[in-house]
C-alpha cells in the first residue's frame, strides 16, 4: 500500500511538472493585434467524419490546408465527426463563439443548423456544402461530381468482363443517385450489355458495413466495383478478391495498388481559397455555387497503368468535351430503369432536375425507396 | 505466497460513502485521462477548466447542457422504471424514434392547430412508444421471451421504419428529394427560452421525473413493481399479477421513452430526419444504472453527462485534439463510475492460504 502511495505521489509530481504553456486558442486577441486593413480570415470547418477517413473529410481537410497558404488566412480550426442534425448547431455556434468569421459546414445534414446559427450571427459568413438553402450570410457550394463519375463509368464499362459492375452507395439521396446514373451512362456508352448493381449502406462512413456490401457485390459476380462512401473498405474488398475498383473522394490508390483504376475526386482547395479571398476583399456575396471539371473543383484521378492506352485516349477526349461544354452526361435520349423514355432526344436535364434527381437510368439494378 | 481474493457482498453503504466513492472514481478517471492529455501536449488542468467553462461558463453553455440533458433524463427515467422490476428495456432508442414518428405524424398530417396540436403530439408519442415496447412486454409476460433481445432488435426495426418514412411517404415535397420531412409549423414547436435552444422539453423532463417518483414511491402499483422486482415468486404468492405487471411496466417504459422523441422533434429538430438520436437510448441504460433507478439520481447523472458531452467539444475546439480524445475521455469516466459501483456493492477480502481448504 505504501509503495502504491509513493508511486501515486510520484505520478502526481510528474503531472504537475509537465504542465506546458499551451493555452486555448484565443483568436480575439490575435484579431485586435492586426491592422484593420488586413482583415484576418479565421476559418472554421465542421466535418462529418474523422480527418483520417481517407475520403470525404480528408479531401475537405486537404482543401483547408491549401487555403491556409494564403497570407491573410490565420490558422484555421476543424471539428471532426460532428453528428448531423440538431447536435451540430452547438458545435457551429462554438466556432462562432471562438471568433471564427468564415465557417464551412461540409455535410448536407448541417443545413438547418447552419442557417439557424447564421440567422443569429449576421457578421459571420457561412458556407454550407451540398444543401439547397441559402441566406444573406450563407452561401452553398458543391461540385458536379457526375462529370468525372461519367468518365469513370467509361473505364468500368471497358474493363468489366462479366458485364456486372457493383456500386456501394451510401444513402438514396439525389447527390448519390445522380452519381450512380452518370456512372451508368458512362458504362453503357461503351458497353450497352453491362449492368450496375447498387447496394445501399445507409451510412457515409462505416468500414465494416461498406466492406460487407462490397463483398456481397463481388459474390454476385461483379468484377469492377465503385462506391459513394467515405471509407476505403470497398477498395480493400476489391484488392482482396482481384477485382478492379474505382475509388471516390480522394486519390486513394494506396489502399488497392493492384485493383485501383481511377477515382472521381474533389479539389476543395480551389473553392476554399477563392471564398477566403472574397471575404478578405469584401466582395463575397451569397451564391449557390455548383462547379464542375471546368472550374477544377472535381477531377478524375490519374488512370492506373491497368487501363489500356486506347481507353485512356477515349476518356481524355470525353473529358475535353465535358470541359468544353459539348458533352453533357444527362443529354437525351435517356431511358429510365423500366425502359421508358425519361429524357427526350435533344433535351438536356437542367440543374433543378439534376439537384432533385430521384430515378435510375436504364442499366441500374437497384431500387430507390419511394 | 500467492494472493487470493474473495468477492463479498457489502452491506448497503451510507449515502456519504456512496457519494465519496463516486466522486473518487470521477477523480480517478480525470487522473488517468490527464496522462492522455499530457501525451498530446495539453495541460490537463487547463483542459478540465475549459470543459467546465464550455458547459457551464455562460448562459449559452448552460442552456446547451440542459438541452443535451433533456432526452437523457426522459429516457433515463424510462429505462429506470423497468429496471425497478429487473426488466431490462434496451429498446429506448427505438422507442424514441417511434415517439418521434408519432409526434411527427400529428404535426404534419393531422390538420390539428394550436392549442390542441402539441398535446396531441405528446399523446401520439406516448402511445407510439408504449405500443412499440408493449410487443416486448407481451412476449415476455405471455411466453417468457427474453425482453433484452426483443427490445434491442426492435431498435433496428424502429430506426429503419423512421428512415422509410423519411425517405418515402413523409419526404418533404418541396425538399428537392432530400430525405427530410417538412418543418413543423410554429404551433407544433415547443417554446424556447432566453434566446437559446433551451425548450420546454426540459421542464417536461423534470415533470416526468416527478411523475415517475410519485408513481414509484407513493402508489401501491409502484410498491408492487419493486416487490416483483426483488422476488417474483414471493410476489406471485402474495397474489400479485406478475405477468400483467411486466406487460404494463414495459409499456410504460416505452411510452416515457416515446416522450423523449416528442421532445426532440418538437423542441429541437422541428422535423423528422435521419440520426434523430445519437444513441440516447443506450446512454440511458448507463444513466439508469448509475442513478440506482432513482428519479432524482437520473436527473443528476443526466446533467453530469450533459456537461461531459457538451464540454467534450471544447477539447477539439480549443486544442484541435482528435475526436477520439472526447470518446476516450467519456469512456474512462464511465468505466471508473461502473467500477466504483462494483466496489460500493462488494468488497474484496484477502483469502489466507492457511485458511481451511
Amino acid at each position: 500500500m505504501k509503495k502504491l502511495l509513493a508511486l501515486l505521489t510520484m505520478l502526481a509530481l510528474f503531472t504537475a511538472g509537465c504542465t506546458n504553456e499551451q493555452k486555448p486558442v484565443e483568436p480575439a486577441a490575435k484579431a485586435t493585434a492586426q491592422p484593420a486593413a488586413a482583415k484576418q480570415i479565421k476559418a472554421g470547418f465542421i466535418y462529418v467524419g474523422p480527418v483520417g477517413d481517407a475520403g470525404w473529410t480528408w479531401s475537405h481537410d486537404q482543401g483547408r490546408i491549401e487555403m491556409e497558404k494564403a497570407a491573410y488566412v490565420a490558422p484555421s480550426t476543424y471539428i471532426e465527426s460532428v453528428p448531423e442534425g440538431a447536435e451540430s448547431a452547438r458545435v457551429i455556434n462554438g466556432l462562432v463563439q471562438k471568433g471564427h468569421n468564415l465557417i464551412f459546414t461540409t455535410s448536407f445534414g448541417y443545413m438547418d443548423a447552419t442557417l439557424d446559427v447564421a440567422s443569429k450571427n449576421k457578421d459571420v459568413i457561412f458556407m454550407h456544402c451540398s444543401g439547397y438553402k441559402s441566406a444573406e450570410n450563407v452561401g452553398t457550394y458543391f461540385g458536379r461530381m457526375y462529370e468525372p463519375r461519367y468518365l469513370s463509368g467509361i473505364i468500368a464499362g471497358k474493363m468489366t468482363k462479366t458485364n456486372s459492375i457493383g456500386y456501394v452507395a451510401a444513402f438514396p439521396i439525389p447527390e448519390v443517385i445522380r452519381g450512380i446514373n452518370a456512372f451508368t451512362l458512362g458504362v453503357r456508352s461503351v458497353n450497352p450489355q453491362a449492368v450496375v448493381k447498387v447496394v445501399w449502406t445507409q451510412t457515409w462512413f462505416d468500414p465494416g458495413v461498406e466492406r460487407d456490401a462490397a463483398d456481397s457485390l463481388l459474390d454476385v459476380g461483379a468484377d469492377v466495383l465503385t462506391m459513394h462512401q467515405d471509407a476505403p473498405a470497398t477498395l480493400q474488398a476489391a484488392e482482396a478478391r482481384n477485382a478492379y475498383v474505382i475509388g471516390y473522394n480522394s486519390d486513394n490508390r494506396k489502399f488497392a495498388p493492384n485493383a485501383f483504376l481511377t477515382a472521381p475526386i474533389w479539389n476543395w482547395g480551389s473553392i476554399y481559397t477563392k471564398t477566403a479571398e472574397e471575404v478578405q476583399n469584401g466582395t463575397w456575396k451569397t451564391a449557390q455555387i455548383w462547379s464542375g471539371m471546368k472550374e477544377d473543383l472535381v477531377q478524375l484521378a490519374p488512370l492506373s497503368e491497368k487501363v489500356p492506352a486506347a481507353v485512356k485516349q477515349l476518356v481524355e477526349e470525353k473529358r475535353k468535351a465535358i470541359v468544353a461544354g459539348s458533352l453533357h452526361p444527362f443529354s437525351g435520349p435517356l431511358k429510365d430503369q423500366t425502359g421508358k423514355e425519361a429524357v427526350a432526344a435533344g433535351v438536356t436535364l437542367d440543374d433543378g432536375a439534376l439537384l432533385g434527381m430521384n430515378w435510375f437510368v436504364e442499366g441500374v439494378q437497384g431500387t430507390i425507396p419511394q | 505466497m500467492s494472493l487470493q481474493f474473495r468477492v463479498e457482498k457489502r452491506e448497503q453503504g451510507s449515502a456519504l460513502f456512496r457519494t465519496l466513492a463516486t466522486s473518487a472514481s470521477v477523480l480517478g478517471a480525470l487522473f488517468v485521462a490527464g496522462f492522455l492529455l499530457l501525451s498530446a501536449g495539453v495541460n490537463p488542468a487547463a483542459a478540465y477548466m475549459e470543459i467546465l467553462r464550455e458547459a457551464l461558463g455562460s448562459t449559452y453553455g448552460i442552456s446547451e447542457t440542459l438541452v443535451k440533458a433533456t432526452p437523457l433524463i426522459i429516457t433515463g427515467l424510462a429505462v429506470s422504471v423497468a429496471f425497478r422490476m429487473q426488466i431490462w428495456n434496451i429498446g429506448a432508442e427505438g422507442q424514441i424514434y417511434m415517439g418521434a414518428c408519432g409526434a411527427t405524424w400529428v404535426a404534419l398530417f393531422s390538420g390539428l392547430e394550436a392549442p390542441l396540436i402539441l398535446p396531441a403530439m405528446f399523446a401520439a408519442a406516448f402511445v407510439a412508444g408504449g405500443l412499440w415496447a408493449s410487443v416486448a412486454g407481451l412476449l415476455r409476460a405471455r411466453w417468457q421471451v427474453n425482453e433484452v433481445i426483443v427490445t434491442l432488435l426492435m431498435n433496428y426495426i424502429a430506426i429503419l421504419l423512421a428512415d422509410y418514412l423519411i425517405y418515402g411517404p413523409w419526404k418533404n415535397p418541396d425538399g428537392y428529394n432530400f430525405p427530410l420531412t417538412a418543418q413543423f409549423s410554429d404551433a407544433a414547436r415547443l417554446s424556447e427560452y432566453f434566446n437559446t435552444r433551451l425548450h420546454s422539453g426540459f421542464f417536461l423532463a423534470l415533470f416526468c421525473a416527478l411523475a415517475v417518483y410519485l408513481l414509484m414511491e407513493r402508489t401501491i402499483w409502484g410498491y408492487q413493481i419493486k416487490a416483483i422486482g426483488s422476488n417474483q415468486a414471493a410476489a406471485r404468492y402474495a397474489g400479485m399479477k406478475t405477468g400483467l405487471a411486466i406487460f404494463l411496466v414495459l409499456t410504460l417504459s416505452g411510452a416515457i421513452a416515446g416522450v423523449a422523441g416528442f421532445s426532440e422533434v418538437a423542441g429541437l429538430q422541428h422535423r423528422l430526419q435521419h440520426g434523430l438520436s445519437p444513441g440516447y437510448g443506450y446512454t440511458a441504460i448507463i444513466i439508469a444504472w448509475l442513478a440506482r433507478r432513482s428519479a432524482l439520481g437520473v436527473i443528476i447523472v443526466s446533467l453530469l453527462m450533459g456537461i461531459l458531452l457538451v464540454g467534450g467539444d471544447s477539447l477539439q475546439l480549443s486544442w484541435q485534439l482528435p475526436v477520439a480524445f472526447a470518446y476516450a475521455f467519456q469512456g474512462l469516466i464511465l468505466f471508473f463510475l461502473l467500477a466504483s459501483d462494483f466496489f460500493i456493492n462488494f468488497r474484496l477480502r484477502r483469502v489466507k492460504e492457511d485458511a481451511d481448504a
